[in-house]
């Protein structure tokens, strides 16, 4: 009888071992206001994988639909009773800040496909944490650095009034050198910026920097541009990106922008990337999109080295990051952060499209402000 | 902080308050004659939005996306009060708040269904688009000037159409005593869906004509209806005019709160903690003055029943 036992179990181990299945939980939002981020991120992903050719990864997809306390639930239920090796997808950092510390703490792999707070980055990084977007400062302390260069002296500057919001006007101070006409917090979810306008007018500022994501900055460059108002305009990716150009139209025309990734950066694995992702969804990719194509190359990579099962060499692999990513060069800082360059970019209409074409570089392989204090 | 600046916040106040008189206006309506609550009142007015922007993509016309947003909130009012809200008059309000809301996400989802995920363009039409100077040399967007005239010209009609006509009466009857105008031979299932289709068509043009400005997004509803039920219980519930006057002080509160608070706070405060402070307390402002209109009175500016 005891023998059997053994027999069986020794089966069972080596069908496992054979098989090297990998589990991989994407908790993203699909639903609700803002689903169009986690979509992208989710088609991104699943065509590096289809791409891959690899059956061996199995991809659970599941719709947090925004909220936190559901985002919790499924990321329980995929670790405990799904058991799998690694999560990802999550788009909003108060998602992040609720799901990430307990899955890592649990021996899961978090990668971060967008969502960058700057909790996870300094004393709260940890070895499971791969952030594979960026951290949340660095496109608006891009802003910044733009600003400087462009000579802008005197800037107004508006983020809503939340964490990533305070984040984006504390990167932007980080690196603009100039004075601050004006500073404000707007209400989460605002739509009308009429108050907001009248004080850029009345404040004499030389340019505005703007962090509003989604819905709030198609309201506020619709407005912008029928205010009169006629100063030079600076934000981060995040309301010019190719999902939600098409809505704001002509308004957002010859607007800098920075971000990391654009579908013009010269290499053959964007250009691949771009032609494929067209070719699959027929739209433009838009940098969602890139951020979830590189976690799931970098993923990839790593499971051609080592499996999950085994920790330390599965982080060794991740960290090397040894994979072609959309962006050119792409490395990891001691946070499990990207090191990298991020990119002015111009709002430009191609034929009957509104994208977006690269006009310089804004910062040179950057890290965060937060490495320093990561003690891992 | 200069008379111009006061005055163009003021004009952004009103505007503000107009279009939430919009919303608001259909939902107390419901409300004050069937004793319905509808939360699904901020979907008619993505509704409206969604169709302005297919209408207009489609014609390249903004008068003709308007009328089509009115006809498609109208019907899709007239249909659903056909078969989900006819049968919760009966039932108590808890009911009525599941099944509305089981209507929102039936919209949201069924909206993503049909537009997609993304959201939708709309413009302001070339007429109206840019800034005018206005005497004592303000420069104010054309177009917020025109929802401002909309709002009260449509205000002006709901008012008529209310004291000056049959239409009017029996509606007015309908608040006050259901069995009485029912025994008296008026079609109350009738007068009720032409309520709802009324309330709705609101909605739907409030929609389109603020989405021509703002995104036309799924979800774009819900934030305007909770402002609306902040109107309709400062205004007193069921009424018109209550909710003519809550809509203007919940806009007038919260475009010049948002702007003065923080500079109040400037006052007795270092810079950036005033702005944080500040634009806390201005983000509760209007929360603030329901409580103080409810403790003055509890049944609202201009409400007739608890």
């Amino acid at each position: 009888m005891k023998k059997i036992l053994a027999t069986t179990a020794a089966l069972a181990m080596a069908a496992s071992a054979g098989m090297a299945e990998v589990k991989v939980g994407l908790i993203t939002t699909l639903s609700g206001g803002g689903a169009g981020l986690g979509i992208d991120v989710r088609d991104g992903f699943m065509l590096a994988i289809n791409q891959s050719g690899r059956t061996d990864v199995e991809v659970v997809i599941e719709d947090d639909q925004r909220k936190p306390d559901i985002a919790v639930q499924l990321s329980d239920k995929m670790i405990q009773s799904e058991k799998v090796d690694v999560l990802t997808g999550i788009i909003w950092s108060n998602l992040a800040m609720a799901v990430v510390p307990a899955a890592v703490n649990q021996d899961v792999i978090y990668l971060s496909p967008n969502a960058g707070p700057s909790a996870l980055a300094g004393k709260g990084c940890h070895k499971n944490y791969y952030n594979v977007a960026w951290q949340n400062d660095n496109l608006h302390e891009a802003a910044g650095a733009y600003a400087n260069s462009a000579g802008y002296k005197n800037s107004f500057i508006l983020a809503p009034n939340y964490p990533a919001g305070k984040d984006a006007l504390t990167g932007y101070k980080r690196f603009f050198e100039g004075e601050l006409a004006g500073e404000l917090y707007t209400k989460l979810g605002q739509t009308d910026y009429a108050a907001e306008l009248a004080q850029i007018r009345a404040s004499g500022a030389d340019s505005v920097f703007f962090f509003l994501p989604g819905g709030m900055g198609i309201s506020f460059l619709k407005q912008y541009a029928d205010s009169g108002i006629d100063l030079p305009v600076v934000g981060p990716a995040f309301s010019f990106d190719q999902g939600i150009l098409q809505a704001v139209g002509g308004a957002a025309l010859g607007v800098v922008n920075t971000s990391q990734w654009n579908k013009d950066i010269d290499n053959p694995t964007n250009a691949a990337f771009v032609e494929s992702f067209q070719a699959e969804y027929g739209r433009l990719p838009s940098l969602y999109a890139s951020q979830g194509f590189d976690t799931a190359n970098l993923l990839l990579s790593a499971l051609e080295t080592a499996s999950p099962d085994d920790g330390d060499a599965f982080r060794a692999a991740l960290s090397a990051a040894n994979f072609n990513s959309t962006r050119g060069d792409f490395s990891f800082g001691p946070n499990n952060h990207p090191v990298q360059t991020i990119y002015a970019r111009e709002v430009i209409k191609e034929g009957d499209v509104f994208t977006n074409k690269i006009i310089g570089v804004a910062l040179e392989n950057h890290s965060d402000a937060y490495a320093a204090e990561c003690k891992m | 902080m200069s008379t111009v600046l006061i005055i163009e916040q003021v004009l952004n106040g009103l505007q503000f308050g107009v279009m939430l008189f919009l919303m608001a206006a259909g939902l107390t309506l419901i409300f004050g004659v069937m004793g319905l609550i509808n939360l699904a009142h901020g979907s008619f007015y993505m509704i409206g939005a969604f169709v302005a922007a297919a209408v207009a993509a489609a014609t390249g016309s903004f008068l003709l996306a308007l009328i089509a947003a009115l006809i498609a909130a109208a019907a899709a009012g007239a249909i659903v009060e056909m078969v989900v809200i006819r049968r919760l008059y009966a039932t108590d309000h808890l009911d009525q708040v599941l099944a509305t809301f089981a209507l929102i996400l039936v919209f949201s989802e069924g909206t993503r269904w049909i537009f997609g995920s993304f959201p939708l363009f709309l413009d302001i039409p070339g007429y109206l688009s840019g800034p005018v100077t206005l005497p004592g040399g303000i420069q104010y967007p054309l177009y917020r000037l025109t929802l401002i005239g909309a709002g009260l010209a449509v205000g002006l009609g709901l008012w008529a159409l209310i004291e000056r006509t049959r239409v009017g009466i029996q509606i007015r009857a309908g608040e006050n005593d259901r069995e009485m105008i029912a025994a008296l031979g008026v079609d109350i299932s009738k007068l009720y869906t032409l309520v709802f289709a009324l309330g709705a068509a609101l909605a739907g043009l409030s929609g389109a004509l603020v989405g021509a400005i703002q995104s036309v997004q799924v979800g774009m509803g819900e934030p305007v209806l909770i402002l609306a039920f902040v109107v309709i219980v400062i205004g007193g519930i069921g009424s018109i005019k209550g909710a003519f006057v809550g809509a203007l002080l919940v806009g007038l509160t919260d475009t010049l709160g948002g702007i003065f608070l923080p500079q109040l706070f400037k006052l007795f405060m270092e810079q950036s903690a005033a702005t944080n402070a500040g634009s806390a307390v201005a983000s509760m402002s209007i929360y603030i003055l329901m409580s103080i209109v409810l403790i003055w009175k509890p049944t609202g500016l201009f409400g007739a029943r608890p």
